[in-house]
């Protein structure tokens, strides 16, 4: 978990943790590389039509804005690509550009996961995760629950290590 | 009050209320609650992006988490597609409308 030292938000992140978070990051390239499909819930969720009684002037404003929308998305996902060791724990630094950086790709990678997890707005994660662990403890629910999971801690913790916005 | 007799004032002539013609509404981003997003992160975003105070971003945090929406920004169409646009950067769920 992050926390603030010297002017910068600093983490120690155990062998787990960074591949964990480097496999988070790298699906999210993935997926906004691999031709988007824009049938595809976590698609729609993460670039939201502008007009939503007005499909064509959604296609429209799309037309303009979602290549930078999603290069500056790819972007920020390399920002934890970036300043994560390649394998094997240690510790991260991160001035303010990168912490925003890394805020947003959280973000976007806890939207792509609670959309496929389908979380809602009654959704208790701990009750969640206790029945994924009654019917498969190994299951990929279970990983993705808890992987979900850390992802909102660790974004709060980045936002509790951030300096006060003036 | 009782007893008193109270003075006969004239009922006021409540004027019309002016429809304000659809074109000349300003035009208005609305961000929508969604249940990923952290209250402290949508708070966070509506400071850095549009400079309010952690009250007001606060509020209207909450007005988004409680009535299910909240509008952020009022003006100019284009100026409302940009912050829509900025707003899908930072990953909230956020239209544009006529207000």
């Amino acid at each position: 978990m992050f926390r603030r030292s010297g002017g910068q938000c600093v983490a120690t992140f155990a062998h787990d943790e960074v591949r964990v978070l480097r496999k988070v990051a790298a699906e999210v390239v993935g997926l906004l590389t691999d031709g988007m499909d824009h049938t595809d819930p976590v698609v729609s969720r993460l670039f939201p039509d502008i007009y939503p009684d007005r499909p064509d002037d959604s296609q429209e404003f799309r037309l303009y804005t979602e290549g930078d929308l999603k290069t500056g998305k790819i972007d920020q996902a390399g920002a934890i690509l970036a300043a994560l060791p390649d394998e094997g724990e240690g510790e991260v630094r991160l001035d303010g550009e990168a912490a925003e950086a890394w805020l947003r790709a959280i973000n976007d990678a806890r939207l792509a996961m609670g959309t496929r997890l389908e979380i809602a707005a009654d959704t208790d994660l701990g009750e969640e995760l206790d029945n994924a662990v009654i019917d498969d403890p190994g299951s990929s629910r279970v990983f993705q629950l808890s992987v979900y999971a850390y992802l909102g801690y660790l974004q709060e913790s980045l936002l509790n290590a951030l300096p006060e916005i003036k | 009050m009782g007893g008193m007799a109270l003075p006969q004032v004239a009922p006021v002539e409540t004027p019309e209320i002016q429809e304000v013609p659809e074109e000349d509404r300003p035009w208005v981003t609305i961000v929508w609650d969604d249940p990923v997003n952290l209250m402290s992160y949508v708070t966070w975003v509506f400071q850095k992006l549009f400079g309010y105070s952690k009250e007001k971003a606060e509020r209207l945090m909450m007005d988004v988490h409680t009535k299910g929406k909240a509008v952020v920004s009022i003006g100019a169409r284009e100026r409302m597609e940009m912050d829509a646009n900025q707003l899908h950067g930072y990953g909230l769920w956020a239209t544009v409308d006529r207000g």
